[in-house]
């Protein structure tokens, strides 16, 4: 069982659709996720790669499950900070349901070590983001400050 | 808007009452724990407990997660993060922090 876990729970008015292109596509993520985009095929085994503004691996890893609109879980290894990047992979799984006119969001990110970093570091950055994926979805509007990646990392 | 604001009427009821507030000091101390390890060291019924998580659950306070049998309890800070973010200002978040840090040490160093 994984030692080090956080799971963010938020619901947004929008569908599973919509919601999944924000989560995967370029032009959604550039503005809720300090300007980044995904490299993938989106596929089982397909690898997988968050690419900074100024053309950095962020974080990368493989496709481990993928079920379109539903579910989508990734191994995801940080690059840039040598004592997260020396942790290894971690697990992140997305979870889609409908209810009603919302879609409730599941992030779980593990990692089978406790007190992880990572998981630490990372347990700061996802709230922010998610929030700003919300924003975006219900509103047209990501929250300012996820609008670009952070001076200086 | 009222959809938003019910959503917010929900957080701050769970939030009222002392024993759901020890319910997510438990989780923060040690996330993902089952109904069984909530209970232990708990003045509280199982009953009561399960009542309290139910309240968290449906302010999206505590999320849950199906492992197998079991199932695992999670503090969920959303909430609490889309609450500061309607109510601070990202300017002001370094000053707070400050604020509260020098009130833990000074606290601390009377109670010490």
């Amino acid at each position: 069982m994984a030692e080090s876990q956080f799971v963010y729970v938020t619901y947004i008015r929008t569908t599973p659709e919509k919601l999944w292109r924000a989560l995967t596509e370029p032009e959604f993520t550039r503005q809720f996720w300090h300007d980044t985009i995904q490299e993938c095929e989106w596929k089982p085994g397909a690898s997988w790669r968050i690419v900074t503004p100024d053309g950095r691996t962020a974080d990368s890893g493989e496709v481990v499950e993928i079920d379109p609109f539903r579910k989508l879980v990734l191994t995801w290894q940080h690059q840039l900070h040598p004592e997260a990047r020396a942790e290894g992979y971690s697990r992140l799984t997305y979870t889609l349901e409908e209810k009603g006119d919302s879609v409730k969001l599941t992030v779980l990110h593990e990692m089978d070590k406790s007190d992880s970093k990572l998981i630490k570091a990372i347990s700061g950055g996802w709230p922010m983001i998610i929030a700003s994926l919300k924003s975006l979805l219900e509103t047209g509007e990501a929250l300012s400050a996820t609008r670009r990646w952070p001076e200086g990392m | 808007m009222c959809a938003m604001s019910a959503e917010v009427d929900k957080v701050f009821k769970a939030l009222a009452a002392p024993e759901r507030r020890l319910l997510l000091d438990r989780l923060r101390a040690d996330n993902g724990q089952t109904l069984g390890e909530l209970c232990q060291h708990m003045d509280m019924t199982r009953q009561a407990v399960t009542k309290h998580l139910k309240v968290l659950e449906e302010a999206t306070l505590v999320a849950t997660i199906r492992r197998g049998r079991e199932k695992l309890h999670y503090l969920n800070p959303m909430p609490i993060h889309e609450i500061a973010e309607r109510w601070i200002d990202k300017y002001e978040r370094g000053r707070l922090r400050a604020l509260a840090e020098l009130k833990a040490k000074l606290e601390g160093e009377n109670n010490g």
